[in-house]
């Protein structure tokens, strides 16, 4: 370790592992404030928010959400509960059949949630005619089918995490409460329940995420209840806008909010223990005069309570700040920048059909323009965009990208794609 | 508190498959006795708990608390409190929620519950430790939380399942009579398990010595410690010397032994075996250490041993000597220290006497292992 070769190349490598995982949450997370109707960091044009808004204006995408949080909130009690039941089952199970009971419960995981997703939809289909109920009855409603396919296997996730938290839990307590005259039912909800309690919460939001982001068994089972990755996929089909990086930059922020304070609320929970075990009263610790004690050491804390500056600092700025001026400034610039150009290529084409008449010659189809002196910052970069057609000063489709801009080709595979 | 109530086994067998854990016992418990369950590990004293409490349906037999039959009834509708061997407070809960667990059960307010755990926190010496969590008491604090936990319930039987066996010697000690105290001033009937000889000693009215499944001896401690029903009784309740051999005669309770190594020995016959015993039996003399005496050199005799002193030690209270005895064992000697001076005897032939009332003989059987 004191070489300094392997230190420098550990840190390189820290840094490129860092960069290849969050680097696209960066650029995507930049593009979200990029006025640019294509989601693109570079070059800068305007902070604007209104990606935000354009993304609370979308109809499609907020019902979308709906449905996710819908289908996710069925899927955590279903999955939870099937989970919680396989994990006791598991517990109370003849050891001889345990491995084998195990594999059966754990499968749903190995399968493709493609083949999940049609088994489900062909499944309850078969039942729902059996009973002999319309295509409109609860069992081939999108809901229902969704949450049902998606606990197929969400479910097993969340027994492993009940099952490793089962396996601590010492019997004799259930047996305990019993002797000491509770039912069964009464032993699970005062001594199981709230010792499983921990794990629950955790199968809940591994549960809820999972639920979130499936798209390969929802998208046999959603019918009239698209999810919000439905609806992504479905958008993405006919090209992106800012308003989906918005949406990506909320779920960032939010996954970040929730950490940092899950982190920092264990590391309260630890001080205070610690400060029980020292003989201190609760108070005395978590009082307010004490308070910033508590964040010495804390790190999770310090950084929660700094995010949570910055984002308000944001929501602030973007209640105040109106992009429209840089907007208008930009579009002037390119409308000049365009006339000008359309006025070059005029002069190229007087030039070259001169050329053409005194020389007469074949190889004189070179259309190519002459590079455009780069004066302008933003001069070669724009000329991508305009191949997306969402620009009404758009010049003729035959103008030539100039790609003297380091960043200009970049987006050009991406640009085929177009606007909306 | 509710008066004890006496617990009947009637012929009580447990098996788990093949494997028979209790072979027909039959006790009777009285009434607010302390009973304690005494025997090595593994030998079935927790099984037995678990078939008073309800845990376990008795194979073939009846469990009669006082005087009614329990089959087919839970544990959450018996009289009993059982204190689990590793006490099984629940961890997450506060001390005075774990010890009015069983009123709560019941639907009893905050404000009852609270006042009933104070008051059983006075009894067991730990005021105002009510909101402390199981894990920030000690062991000896948590042994006396599940002790209150047991009789908030107000049961008319405890079990408590080697509720010391965690504890370093002190405690123990102290918990002894602390347990005795609680038992007579509640009234109620205790039945107490533990393979620690002393334990049961000091602290029951009633014994029964158990041994892989079977239930060797009932007695109270003076019975079982002098009056010992088998070989495995003698061997296992408190340190014993052991002679094997022959009867070689029977005079009503006495008998004459002609032992492997020591020659003919008389010796009392256990009350247990009298009348059972015959000339040409197996069997074996036991002699406790401190019950032996040194005699002068070569004296002979039916109450004299002569063996060779193999080593010596010094134990503060007693000074004793290991002579070379029978089947490997070694015969222990225990002289009480009273300020006389020893001499190294180690190497030399001793003679020792005993008092022909103070030796037992009972049928050759399995001994205790060390
Ligand atoms: N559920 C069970 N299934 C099979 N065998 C069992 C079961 N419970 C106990 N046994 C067996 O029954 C015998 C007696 O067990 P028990 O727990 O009663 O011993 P114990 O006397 O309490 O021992 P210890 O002093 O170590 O607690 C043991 O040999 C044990 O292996
Ligand atoms: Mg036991």
């Amino acid at each position: 370790m004191n070489n300094p070769v392997i230190r420098i190349s550990i840190w390189v490598y820290l840094a490129i592992f860092f960069a290849y995982l969050l680097g696209p949450l960066v650029i995507m997370s930049i593009t979200a404030f990029n006025s640019p109707s294509f989601p693109r960091a570079t070059p800068w044009e305007c902070l604007t928010f209104e990606w935000f808004s354009a993304l609370f204006r979308d109809e499609r995408i907020l019902n979308g959400i709906k449905n996710s949080i819908l289908v996710g909130i069925g899927t955590i009690i279903l999955s939870v509960s099937m989970g919680l039941a396989g994990a006791l089952m598991l517990t109370q199970i003849w050891p001889k059949l345990r491995a084998t009971y195990y594999t059966v419960i754990i499968a749903p995981i190995l399968i493709p949630g493609v083949v999940l997703g049609i088994s489900t939809l062909v499944f309850w289909d078969r039942i729902n005619r059996m009973l002999g109920l319309g295509a409109d009855s609860v069992l081939s409603n999108g809901l229902f089918l969704t949450i049902i396919g998606q606990s197929t296997f969400i479910a097993s996730y969340c027994m492993l995490v009940l099952v490793a938290r089962l396996q601590r839990y010492d019997l004799a307590l259930t047996e305990a409460a019993l002797d000491l005259g509770a039912t069964h039912a009464q032993a699970f909800r005062k001594i199981l329940l709230p010792f499983m309690r921990p794990a629950i919460a955790s199968a809940a939001v591994l549960a809820f995420l999972a639920s979130f982001e499936n798209y390969n068994t929802t998208t046999f089972t959603f019918g009239e209840y698209p999810t919000l990755t439905i609806e992504l996929a479905q958008k993405v089909r006919y090209g992106i806008t800012p308003a989906i990086s918005a949406l990506a930059f909320m779920i960032v922020v939010l996954t970040v909010f929730a950490a940092l304070f899950n982190e920092a609320n264990i590391k309260r929970k630890e001080v205070l223990a610690k400060a029980r075990r020292d003989g201190a009263t609760v108070g005395e610790v978590s009082g307010g005069v004490k308070l910033p004690g508590f964040f010495t050491g804390n790190a999770a804390a310090v950084a929660l309570v700094v995010f949570a500056i910055a984002t308000i600092a944001v929501v602030g700025t973007a209640t105040v700040y109106n992009p429209k001026q840089c907007i208008a400034n930009v579009q002037e610039q390119k409308r000049l920048e365009t006339e000008r150009r359309i006025q070059e290529l005029r002069e190229q084409r007087k030039r070259d059909a001169e050329a053409k008449a005194a020389k007469d010659a074949a190889e004189g189809a070179t259309t190519t323009a002459p590079r455009p002196s780069n004066d302008s910052g933003f001069g070669g970069v724009f000329a991508p965009g305009t191949l997306q057609g969402d620009d009404e000063t758009a010049p003729p489709e035959d103008q030539e990208p100039s790609d003297n801009s380091g960043f200009g080709g970049v987006f050009d595979p991406t640009n085929i794609g177009g606007g909306d | 508190m509710s008066a004890g109530v006496g617990v009947d086994l009637e012929n009580l067998w447990i098996r788990f498959g093949d494997f028979v854990a209790v072979r027909d016992a039959n006790v009777h418990i009285k009434g607010g006795d302390f009973f304690s369950f005494l025997g090595p590990s593994g030998c079935g004293k927790t099984t037995i708990l678990r078939a008073v409490s309800g845990f376990l349906e008795p194979s073939e037999g009846n469990v009669l608390i006082g005087g009614n039959n329990m089959k087919g009834i839970g544990p959450n509708k018996r009289p009993t409190a059982l204190i689990f061997q590793n006490l099984a407070l629940f961890p997450l809960m506060k001390v005075w929620e774990n010890i009015t667990f069983s009123m709560e059960i019941k639907g009893a307010s905050a404000k009852e519950r609270r006042k009933r755990a104070d008051e059983l926190l006075d009894m067991i010496a730990l005021p105002g430790q009510g909101d402390k969590l199981p894990s920030e008491l000690s062991g000896g604090q948590r042994q006396r939380v599940a002790i209150a936990r047991a009789l908030c319930a107000e049961p008319h039987v405890l079990l408590l399942d080697e509720p010391l066996s965690a504890l370093d010697l002190k405690l123990r000690q102290h918990m002894r009579t602390e347990l005795r105290e609680i038992q007579q001033r509640v009234g109620i009937t205790f039945i107490y398990i533990t393979h620690d000889q002393g334990e049961a000693l000091t602290m029951s009215d009633d014994i029964a010595v158990m041994r892989a499944g079977v239930i060797d001896q009932i007695g109270d401690g003076k019975t079982i410690y002098n009056d010992p029903a088998t070989a495995f009784a003698a061997s296992f309740v408190g340190e014993n010397n052991v002679f094997r051999g022959k009867v070689l005669e029977v005079n009503g309770n006495e008998a004459l032994i002609r032992t492997n190594r020591s020659g003919d020995l008389r010796s009392r016959i256990s009350t247990a075996n009298i009348g059972k015993m015959k000339v040409g039996d197996d069997a074996m003399m036991f002699i406790r250490p401190e019950a032996l005496d040194l005699a002068p050199t070569g004296t002979k005799g039916e109450n004299f041993v002569t063996a060779q002193v193999t080593h010596e030690e010094f134990e503060g209270n007693s000074f004793n000597i290991f002579m070379e005895g029978d089947g490997g064992k070694e015969i222990k000697v225990a002289i009480p220290n009273v300020g006389q001076s020893f001499d190294d005897h180690t190497g030399q032939a001793m003679t020792l006497e005993y008092e022909v009332d103070n030796a037992v003989v009972v049928p050759a059987g399995e001994l205790a292992a060390e």
